[in-house]
């Protein structure tokens, strides 16, 4: 693994993005809709706003990279570029930090954005530090960056790929104990949710919300990271120097 | 004689259950503009992707420069060109070799040279998805070209390319030869092989034939190397 590879590997990401404006846009933009309908719909002051609202904000970096990275991904398999780049001195772990670092530094603005916008003008609040609810969310991005680079190796298609989004997301998003407190769920969605990076992403954003900043909340800190190296070592483990 | 740069001893590959080359055996001398023809689907990307290091071989083996095809030492010395263009459509020309000038450790001096010997040089702000099929071929070759390559993988460089263009590259080739590189350029029209030192005659995964073109003249009788090219098939029919 070598810095300066890396970071080219991040600055050509970068780049990529640069000249397409429109994705930065709905990036930035689709998460701040959402935010808005949500307060709109449930009233500012309602719980339901008020619950959903510090989760939501921390995993939609999470969905929007999962996406944006599996894509990605996939054209430099099919493009020939990933094979070029097989030939050249880059370390695959090379390959995987810069996109994780170019996703990451997205993120970081995604999350600032619609933070400010959320606890700013949309009322939305939070016990527990704000800044540490950026930090979860851009931790949620990078888990999303590396599951979406790891699935990608999985999908011949952008069909595919984009189909793998509802198949790894949705089901995450509905065990994680947004919707039904995890205690309540029956038993073996419990135990399937467990098992869920995601669960211990919402988990963490939740007691930062309630200023919960318990062994717990180290605890699922601790996961969300370990999923993180584990996404990495899997998705490394998908890029192959030799195919057939 | 120099050790060749590329040594091939029987080596196999299967793709998706066929046998795609089955035991080749062949050499391509070091500082040499070796020309791999042969119809398409006779094994030719294949034959240059295992020589890179990129395809799954199933036996046999293959030493480039004196190391196993693939191995770290080799990848800052291999400039590899596939078929299609692999470069990124949503950069620039000039980005792209940046980009690929980084992974490769080269100064950006090194990005203006190789646009300049590609004849791109007053395309490096225009997107790649810009430009067309022949153009985003050479910024493909202007990548390989980073790094100054002690061997050149070049699969069908000049497919579609003007002929005053095609003739440049040639030149090109032959002047990185004498530079001490070796070229292994590969092609499914014959007319090209004239202009290699050496040749490769695949077909059907198979080496129909390893010679000079005056060799190849002088072997089948034949003063045009297309109807050499179908003598040589008939002959092993």
């Amino acid at each position: 693994m070598s810095a300066h590879v890396t970071l080219a590997v991040a600055l050509r990401v970068l780049r990529q993005l640069r000249h397409d404006p429109r994705t930065i846009a709905l990036a930035l933009g689709v998460p701040c809709m959402l935010m808005l309908i949500l307060q709109q719909l449930f009233g500012r002051n309602s719980p339901v706003f008020q619950q959903v609202g510090t989760p939501l904000l921390g995993l939609f970096p999470f969905v929007t990279m999962f996406l944006v990275t599996s894509i990605t991904m996939l054209r430099e398999r099919t493009s020939g570029t990933l094979e070029r780049l097989m030939t050249t001195p880059l370390h695959k772990v090379d390959l995987l930090a810069g996109y994780g670092i170019a996703f990451a530094l997205l993120a970081v603005v995604q999350a600032i954005l619609v933070s400010a916008l959320a606890f700013g003008l949309l009322g939305l609040e939070v016990a527990g530090p704000k800044w540490l609810v950026v930090a979860l969310a851009v931790a949620n991005a990078v888990l999303g960056s590396t599951l979406g680079l790891f699935v990608s190796a999985f999908a011949q298609t952008e069909f595919q790929a984009v189909q793998f989004m509802p198949a790894v997301v949705f089901p995450q998003i509905l065990l994680c104990g947004l919707f039904v407190a995890r205690e309540e769920m029956a038993t073996w969605l419990r135990v399937i949710s467990a098992f869920l990076p995601l669960t211990y992403a919402y988990d963490a954003l939740a007691r930062t919300a309630d200023d919960r900043l318990d062994a717990r909340f180290a605890f699922d800190v601790a996961v969300v990271c370990a999923c993180i190296v584990l996404a990495v070592a899997l998705g490394a483990a998908t890029l192959r120097r030799r195919t057939e | 004689m120099t050790a060749p740069a590329i040594r091939i001893e029987d080596l196999r590959v299967v793709r998706g259950g066929v046998m795609v080359l089955p035991g080749l055996s062949c050499e391509v001398s070091a500082g040499s503009v070796t020309g791999l023809l042969g119809p398409s689907g006779s094994g030719k990307s294949t034959l240059m992707r295992a020589i890179v290091g990129v395809q799954k071989v199933a036996g046999g083996s293959v030493m480039v420069l004196g190391h196993p095809a693939g191995s770290a030492a080799q990848r800052t010395r291999v400039g590899y060109m596939t078929q299609a263009p692999s470069v990124y459509g949503d950069l620039t020309v000039r980005e792209n070799l940046v980009f690929f000038g980084g992974v490769l450790g080269q100064p950006k001096e090194m990005v203006e040279r190789v646009l300049a010997e590609v004849a791109l040089h007053e395309h490096g702000t225009r997107l790649v998805s810009s430009l067309s099929g022949g153009e985003r071929a050479r910024v493909s070759l202007a990548a390989a070209l980073l790094g100054e390559p002690r061997l050149l993988v070049l699969d069908e460089p000049t497919v579609g390319l003007d002929p005053v263009l095609r003739r440049d590259l040639w030149e090109l080739f032959h002047r990185l030869a004498l530079q001490g590189a070796t070229l292994l350029v590969s092609s499914h029209v014959m007319d090209e092989a004239d202009r290699c030192d050496a040749l490769l005659l695949l077909r059907e995964g198979r080496l129909l034939a390893q010679a000079t073109p005056s060799e190849l003249r002088a072997r089948t009788g034949e003063g045009d190397l297309d109807a050499a090219f179908l003598r040589l098939v008939e002959a092993g029919a």
